[in-house]
């Protein structure tokens, strides 16, 4: 599937890129963080499966390697743009219409806790077509029903290629109840992500 | 193929109606909830117990008993013991030297739940020779929890996720030492339930009771709007002793100067606070 003038419209329209990913989704993460732009004018929120207690080292090799400013979600923190959100381990991620975030210790949801699902159905809640969420590799069914409700709100949800995923059955079970719009492959992700517009977005 | 179509969450008119009617009957305010995990938590409800928001209405205004269930579903009851077990190295390291100088040690732990919090407060004092000459109050709006709590009586499922927090604390020995296990059950030994007291106490409509050193208040400010939390902030700091310590949980942090002027920051990391002025 190649990249139609569509799929890059409605991308550079978004305010929020969510990304979703576990098991196999780390190193590809890592790489996107890595590439975004000072001004991206937009706002990324990452989820990604963690355990609680191993004090990672993520927000910290992510902030080093960021050219925008990076942080660890914190209850109440306004959601700014030019700004990578990172869910905090043993707490669901949620934003609220006021446009900040707030955490929740709830129930895990998928036996995780950051849930994807938990984060991707708020977010739809909120920022509705204004969103491009993307799944990536997984080993568990978290984020296929967020990235279903975020695709009834009328946001872009694109899923990774099962085929080109290390783990398969997280976005495999988005694309099964038909959550993704756009099967894509990390390569063409990237690409997508890095395609800007002559005019400044607004926001 | 067709985008498949979920059921709807409940509308803002809806959440606002059901704030009303808990509100007009049973007397119990959220209105200052943050919005997005309380519709999370109607959503549960109504999912778990298969039911429309019609008949969730009128099992509210009807059923007494079923608002009991509905307090304990909505007011999130999700905890650990030891949770965020370097907020307990720092307790140790940076507030515990000071409560030591006291005479009598009074702790109240706002939003107990079922009491792992109290409990691993009073195994951390136990083991700083504390706890003899503390006591412990407990205090959350459900009166279920609260019982749990009193019982002081765990699966052991929980007890073996817990003692995994308890090794990353530092503290001596293991979690189990601490408890009487039996079958699959793990009771906590008596002394530790000797210096503490659980009680009903509302956040949001009860005023202080007592005088403490110390006050641990961790993941509840995060089902709160700011204003609410500014509201409780000052029934904490008129419920601390001079230079009395507040612990917040650590993703809480307040961002405003008027707390600034009235906490100074202990523990950034850990969200350790202690009261200054007056």
């Amino acid at each position: 599937m190649a990249l139609d003038d569509q799929i890059k419209q409605r991308w550079q329209s978004a305010r929020i890129l969510l990304l979703g990913g576990s098991a196999g989704s780390f190193k590809l993460l890592f790489r996107l963080v890595k590439l975004l732009p000072m001004d991206f004018n937009k706002t990324v929120i990452i989820v990604i499966h963690r355990k609680k207690n191993f004090f990672s080292e993520i927000e910290k090799l992510f902030a080093e390697n960021s050219r925008m400013l990076l942080r660890e979600i914190s209850d109440k923190e306004p959601v700014q743009s030019n700004a990578i959100y990172i869910a905090p381990a043993n707490y669901h991620s949620l934003v609220e219409k006021e446009g900040y975030f707030s955490l929740d210790v709830s129930e895990a949801v998928w036996y995780s806790k950051p849930s994807i699902d938990v984060t991707f159905e708020s977010v739809a809640e909120v920022y509705k077509d204004r969103v491009t969420a993307v799944l990536f590799s997984g080993a568990n069914q978290d984020g296929a029903g967020g990235l279903l409700k975020l695709r009834q709100s009328g946001a872009l949800t694109i899923a990774q290629d099962p085929a080109d995923a290390e783990m398969t059955e997280m976005p495999q079970s988005a694309i099964d109840i038909n959550a993704a719009e756009y099967i894509l492959s990390a390569e063409q992700i990237f690409e997508l992500i890095q395609t800007t517009t002559d005019t400044p977005n607004t926001i | 193929m067709k985008i498949p179509v979920t059921k709807d969450t409940i509308t803002n008119t809806q959440l606002t109606e059901l704030i009303d009617i808990v509100k007009k009957i049973h007397g119990f305010d959220f209105s200052d909830y943050t919005e997005a995990s309380f519709k999370r938590r109607i959503s549960r409800i109504l999912m778990l117990k298969k039911l429309e928001f019609y008949d969730l209405k009128h099992l509210l205004i009807n059923d007494h008993n079923f608002f009991q269930y509905f307090l304990e579903e909505i007011t999130v009851n999700v905890t650990e013991m030891f949770r965020d077990p370097a907020f307990y190295k720092a307790l140790r390291s940076q507030v515990v030297p000071y409560l030591s100088t006291y005479q009598h040690v009074k702790v109240w732990c706002a939003g107990c739940s079922s009491g792992e919090e109290a409990y691993s407060l009073a195994i951390l004092l136990k083991e700083e020779n504390l706890l003899k000459r503390s006591f412990i109050y407990g205090t959350d709006i459900n009166t279920e929890v609260l019982n749990e709590a009193r019982k002081g009586i765990y699966s052991l499922r929980k007890i073996k996720s817990y003692a995994e927090n308890y090794l990353f604390t530092g503290l001596p020995g293991s979690l189990t030492d601490h408890f009487t296990i039996a079958y699959d059950a793990a009771a906590i030994h008596s002394e530790l339930k000797q210096n503490t007291l659980f009680s009903v106490h509302n956040l949001i409509s009860d005023t202080g009771f007592n005088e403490f050193q110390m006050i641990s208040c961790r993941n509840v400010f995060i089902y709160f709007e700011t204003e609410l939390q500014h509201r409780i902030l000052d029934l904490f700091y008129n419920s601390l002793c001079p230079l009395g310590y507040l612990c917040l949980g650590n993703k809480e942090t307040i961002r405003s100067d008027a707390f600034r002027k009235k906490f100074k920051v202990i523990n950034q990391k850990e969200n350790i606070y202690q009261k200054i002025g007056s």
